[in-house]
């Protein structure tokens, strides 16, 4: 029998990097906000746009993952 | 029956050489729609707008606020684009989401395996459309630098004498051609993966209750992706028709 793990490591492995990008600009938003709540305005679009770039990373690994 | 969303749209017909596959069939309806309530919002324009002028300027005005924040004084000539790039994407991924959207085709038998085409498909989970909506925003990009800062300023941002510019110019050239792919793939993938999802849990589960956390989810990535393509070609035009503050 035999066990192929590339597809689910791709996507398993990819996703750690983002996860945890993704995870710190939330953290440091949130620190922004609560030390200024009136610029929540202008943290808030920035922090949705660091985001999307951090999550089109794992976008890649999963297209691997897909057809890989 | 394993249902699977296939990676690349399924052709229906041809028009003489042209092959038509169920993403273009749909990109066309889109395409319609747009059209259709540009015109009829823009039929009579009056001092007192009616329903669809009223949901026109709302449009438009949230756009122009948006764009102003960012661009400044470039917003008249950047603010079609952008609003174009976002209107397109966004009702493209809602259109996907409506009922018959991938549900709704006929079996095909090739070399002995049956496969589902659906007649329709949402457009952007098909990397064709969303790498030419990435191709149309970096040469829209490119080809308001060379009309704001001239072909030599132009030039003069990614080639210099001094050798630190110029390895910068050449990772920046590079940076360009990353963006073309980094804009393409993320959509692709967020509406691609966002297919997938709804098909696995309206097939392999329980297909009533289970799929409605999944539309929020998907209408809410559907926007947030439309949007985000729009920012980010906003803000690289911004940055491209910059005068050099080196």
């Amino acid at each position: 029998m035999e066990i192929v793990l590339a597809k689910g490591a791709a996507i398993a492995i990819g996703g750690i990097g983002p996860a945890l990008a993704i995870g710190l600009i939330g953290f440091k938003a949130m620190e922004a906000i609560g030390r200024n709540p009136e610029a929540q305005g202008k943290v808030l679009p920035a922090m949705l746009i660091g985001m999307a770039f951090a999550e089109a990373i794992a976008i890649y690994a999963l297209i691997l993952a897909f057809t890989g | 029956m394993d249902t699977h969303v296939a990676l690349s749209a399924e052709k229906l017909f041809s028009i003489g050489p042209f092959p038509v596959t169920n993403s273009i069939l749909t990109t066309w309806i889109v395409t319609l729609l747009l059209i259709a309530f540009a015109y009829f919002a823009t039929r009579k324009i009056k001092a007192v707008p009616g329903f669809l002028q009223n949901i026109a300027e709302a449009m438009v005005e949230a756009f122009q606020d948006l764009v102003s924040s960012v661009a400044g004084d470039k917003t008249k000539v950047f603010l079609p684009i952008i609003t174009t790039f976002f209107f397109f994407i966004i009702v493209g991924n809602y259109l996907g989401l409506l009922p018959g959207v991938g549900s709704i085709g006929f079996f095909e038998t090739h070399d002995g395996q049956k496969t589902f085409v659906p007649f329709f498909r949402s457009i952007n989970s098909d990397l064709n459309t969303t790498l030419a909506l990435a191709l149309v925003s970096v040469f829209a990009t490119h080809y308001l630098s060379i009309k704001y800062l001239g072909l030599g300023g132009y030039l003069g941002k990614f080639f210099s004498l001094n050798p630190i510019f110029l390895f910068v110019g050449l990772l920046e050239i590079v940076s360009e051609i990353t963006k073309l792919f980094s804009l393409s793939f993320r959509l692709f993938g967020n509406v691609f993966a966002g297919e997938v999802l709804l098909t696995t849990a309206s097939t392999k589960l329980f297909a009533i209750i289970v799929p409605i956390p999944f539309y929020f989810l998907e209408l809410l990535v559907g926007f947030v992706q439309a949007l985000i393509f729009a920012m980010l070609t906003l803000v690289f035009m911004v940055i491209l028709t910059q005068k050099n503050a080196h």
